[in-house]
Order: C-alpha cells, then structure tokens, then sequence
C-alpha cells in the first residue's frame, strides 16, 4: 500500500527517487515548451494555451490517478501529504505570483528549466524568486499575521463545497474539457487561423470522449470507504455475514499457550484498552482498518487475526471490514471481550452441579483466570515505557 | 540545426500527471520547486550571518519544521533532478544555447529586469501560498487540496487581471 515511503523507501533512498522524479518532473516541462517566457505568457494574452493544456492535462490524470489507487485501496490518502489552506493567504500568495508571472514570464518549475537550458532570463528569473523568498524571511513578522489566518486544516476541495469526491472529479474534468475547447477557439482568433486540421481535430473529440466516460466511471468508484462503512450499519447485513468464530476458551489457551501466531485486534476505545489489554494485541478502529498500519499488521502472513470488542457485533463488524478489504485468517471473538471476562478474567464457578464436559472446561477456566490476569499485568509493564508507532502523514509542499 | 519541435500539449500533461501520480504513490507528497529556492535562501543566511538566523522568527521556525542541514531536503534533490531532466530534454532537442529570450519591441536590459522582479514577487507569493505552480496549484489538485486550487485560479486570475498592463513586455 502506498505511499512507499517510509516503509518499502527509507529516507536515503527517498532522496533518490526525488532525483528522478525531479528528472522527470524536468523533462516533460521542457518537452512540452515550458522554458521559453513567450510560450508561458501566450495563456495571458491569447496566442499560445499551451500552459493550459498541459497543466490541466496533467492536474486532472494525476487526480484521477489517486482516485483509483485510493479506490482500490493502494495508497492511504491519510499519509499523502495535502495542501493545508490557510485561505487569505493562498488568495494573497497567489495574487502576488500572477503579477510574478507576467512581469517575469516564467514560474519557478518553468525557470529553472529555462535556465538549466541556457535561458539567461530563466536565470534571473530564479536569481530574483530568491531575492522575493529573502524578502519574505527577512518581513517575516510583518507577513505572519496574514500568512497564519484562517487555517482550514488540510481540507480537500470538495469537503469545502460539500459534494462527493465522485461528482467533484467529474466537475473538474468536464471544467478541463470546456477549457480546452473554449481555449483553442480564441487561439485560432488571435492567431488568425481559419481551419484547423481536421485530422488533429477528429482526435480531439474522440479524446473529450474518452475523458467524458473517464469521468463518468468517477462515479462507479464511490471512496470504497463510505460505501463499505455505509454496509456496516445494516444490521441485516452484518448478522448475516459469515464468519470464523473463536471461543473465549480457545482464546485464552493460545493466550496462555503464549501462540506466536495470533494477533489480537483490539477494537474497545483507548482508554479501555490501556486500563485492561490482551497480550499480543494492538488497537484499531473500524476506520483505522483502511490505513497503512492496519494493512502492515493484517497482512503479515501466517498470523491468525482475532477481532475483539466489547460486544461481537462490533468485533464482527471489524471482521467484515477486513475480509472484504482482502485480509485472510480473520476471527470473531465469540461473545466479545465482555464473555471473555465473564467466562475466563472474572470466573466463578457455577453453584450447580456440572456436567462431564464442564468439569474440564470449569478445571481449564479456573487456571486461566489465575494466569490470564498475570500475563495482562506483566504486558502492561513491558509496554508502559515503549512508545506507540504510528504512520505519520508527510510533511510536504514547497 | 534547427531544434525539434514541443511535444503535444496533451501528451506532455499526460506524462506530466504521470510523474505527479508515481511521486505521489511512492513518496506521498507531490512535486515542487520553489522549497527548493527557501532551502538555499536560508543556507546562504546561515553562512553569511550565522547569528541571524539564530534571532529571527522565519528561520526558528524553519529548522523547527526541518530538522538538520537545510539542503538535506526532498525538494532541493528533486530541483537538481529537474535541472538534469531539463538539460537532457534541451540536448535531444537541440535546444541548449546561451540566449536571452524577450520581445524585439523591448531591450535586453528591460528583458533582466522583469524578469529579477518577476521572479521576486513569484518568490514572495510562493511563500504566502505555501507553494508555486507547482508545489500548491499542482500537486494540489491532484489531491483535490481547497487551499491549492484557491492558489492556483487566484494565480491565473491574477495574471489575466494585470496581463494588460504589462502587454508592452511581451506583445
């Protein structure tokens, strides 16, 4: 699951692939014209749109892009660095950067393919954007006030207006479609051209039809978490769902049997589980499942998967999760954890008379309920001076 | 030799949004370009003026967030890799040369002075923007970020707006 860094990428090899998707990230500008100024600033004054063109091509396939990866459940959006928006100042920068853009003809990306070209304007160009950083750093105080307003958090486009991810991305292409076309009708204006190849023009519309069903298939691909979250809280659904069950006493054998193989997914709220948790267990939410710490702990291979929570409905509903996310060797805890006390941690002996089988199980139960308590204890001290391991989300931007 | 011709608009957005989605997917964090500007402005002040930068809020608050030597940072490798990506590109195309670009209606020293301004006041709003181009407008889009697309039509918007005064710069 993605991002691969930092787990599959440590953070040597990161400066690596930064080296090539910088070179990446290079060549296609300069492919795509964007070292010359004349090129860049044609958008401002009607003659050449090819900015447009490539900035929104490429805006909206990498949106896409994560779309899908999220979808399928191969990049955890809560580890993608987003944008936070802190709104007057994204208004104020941006303000500011467009007149930098057609009084200097370039952006930073563009000038620094310019220059590494042998653009002698790219290179002042880039010689001024440090002057302009140094302005900044040196008005600091003065700027802070604007630059710290009205934080957001790290809130997506489409959480602001309200609508789903779907319809947003199909928006957005639908936006990008209309640009285009919109765009190349004043260019042939400016430029005086009457005919446009018809060839070229055949493709165009065959590609707006391709990027029109693209954006439409948006649309099958609901975010995967809602629609499964949404499942959940059918009752129906989830009593009927089949599942592996294991009993509270088959639980504390592989406790106290000190099984390497199982692992314990605790699904109680945090203050429960640090008053009182199982060895070998690790606590997650029903939405924690869907990030990268859940798949790195239920997809190590070999290990049994046993979800607990206070009543089975939940644990079971944590078992659905994983099992249509496509985790293997999942159990629910029969009962929840509130059996597992009742029959194991708190265990009385009935008054009445057992029965042949009971003997043995009551002998079995009446140990673990010594034992079981010490191996919680003992747990707790080994974890109380470790410190919790979480995924952070990466720190990004410019 | 006449240098070869731009690729496809289209075709280059496409490979372009390619890079974008793979730096995503393996690193999780998108392009960039003018941190990498920030990362040399505050080494150059270390260097000149090493107690400076030990008093002023700006750069406090930079090796707070960027611990270690600040050109030890994802975006200063990612620009090197844009400066050979770019080299490479202009050298199978023909297009390396030392010029100096501008309009014939304007001298070569106008031409240097927009652009050293130009650049400034992009260096300026890149800081309040959290971003350029390519760092808050870009990247932000791909993940759908409010404050990367405000960024990026405030950008445009403001380009098309002052685009007429500064007409006799380019037409």
């Amino acid at each position: 699951m993605g991002p691969l860094v930092p787990d599959i990428i440590g953070n040597e090899l990161n400066f690596v692939v930064a080296l090539f998707c910088g070179v990446g990230f290079g060549f296609v500008l300069e492919q795509a014209g964007f070292s010359t100024s004349k090129k860049l600033v044609g958008l401002f004054y009607g003659y050449d749109f090819t900015v447009l063109r490539v900035f929104f091509t490429a805006g909206v396939t990498a949106m896409i892009g994560v779309v899908v990866l999220a979808h399928f459940g191969l990049l955890d959006m809560n580890l993608v660095f987003v944008n936070p928006t802190f709104l007057w100042s994204a208004i104020v920068g941006g303000v500011i950067m467009g007149i930098g853009f057609v009084i200097g003809g370039f952006c930073p990306g563009t000038g620094i393919c310019a220059a590494a070209i042998g653009k002698i304007d790219g290179m002042f160009f880039m010689f001024g954007t440090f002057i302009g950083v140094l302005i900044f750093a040196e008005g600091y105080p003065l700027f802070e006030g604007v630059y710290k307003a009205a934080n957001l958090g790290n809130i997506r486009l489409y959480e602001t207006l309200g609508i789903s991810q779907s319809l947003f991305a199909f928006l957005l292409i639908l936006m990008a479609v209309g640009a285009f076309w919109f765009t190349s009708l004043i260019e042939n204006k400016v430029n005086g051209v009457k005919n446009s190849d018809p060839k070229l023009k055949r493709i165009y519309v065959l590609l707006t039809g391709v990027a029109i069903i693209v954006g439409l298939s948006a649309f099958i691909m609901p975010d995967r978490k809602e629609a499964m979250l949404k499942e959940l809280n059918n009752n129906n659904f989830v009593a009927s769902y089949n599942s592996e069950h294991m009993t509270s006493d088959e639980l504390a054998f592989r406790i106290m049997d000190n099984d390497a193989n199982i692992q314990i997914i605790d699904l109680r709220s945090q203050k429960e589980f640090d008053s009182l948790s199982l060895p070998k267990s690790t606590r997650l939410t029903l939405l924690s499942l869907f990030e990268k710490d859940a798949n790195k702990l239920l997809s190590v291979k070999n290990k049994i998967n046993i979800f607990i929570a206070n009543d089975e409905l939940t644990a079971k509903k944590g078992y659905i999760l994983s099992k249509e996310l496509g985790y293997g060797n999942l159990f629910v805890l029969q009962g929840g954890f509130n059996q597992f006390k009742k029959d194991i941690i708190e265990f009385a002996k009935p008054d009445k008379a057992p029965t042949r089988d009971e003997i043995d199980t009551y002998r079995f139960r009446a140990k673990a309920a010594k034992v079981i308590p010490q191996m919680i204890q003992e747990n707790k001290l080994k974890n109380a001076g470790g410190e919790k391991k979480q995924a952070k989300r990466v720190i990004g931007g410019c | 030799m006449n240098s070869t011709k731009y690729m496809n608009p289209y075709l280059a957005g496409f490979f372009l949004g390619l890079v974008l989605l793979a730096t995503i997917y393996f690193t999780g964090r998108g392009l960039g370009a003018s941190g990498a500007v920030k990362s040399a402005v505050v080494v150059s002040v270390q260097t000149v003026a090493p107690s400076h930068t030990n008093n002023a809020k700006f750069y406090k608050e930079y090796s707070e967030e960027h611990p270690g030597n600040p050109l030890n940072n994802w975006l200063v490798f990612e620009v090197v890799g844009v400066i050979i990506g770019a080299f490479l590109s202009g050298l199978i195309s023909n297009r390396l040369n030392f010029t100096l670009e501008h309009s014939p209606k304007i001298s070569s020293k106008t031409r240097i002075a927009g652009a050293i301004f130009g650049g400034l006041f992009f260096g300026l709003g890149a800081q309040f923007g959290r971003g350029c181009t390519s760092g808050a407008a870009l990247s932000g889009m791909a993940v759908m970020s409010t404050g990367g697309i405000v960024t990026m039509f405030a950008i445009f918007g403001s380009a098309y707006g002052f685009a007429y005064f500064f007409r006799k710069l380019w037409l």
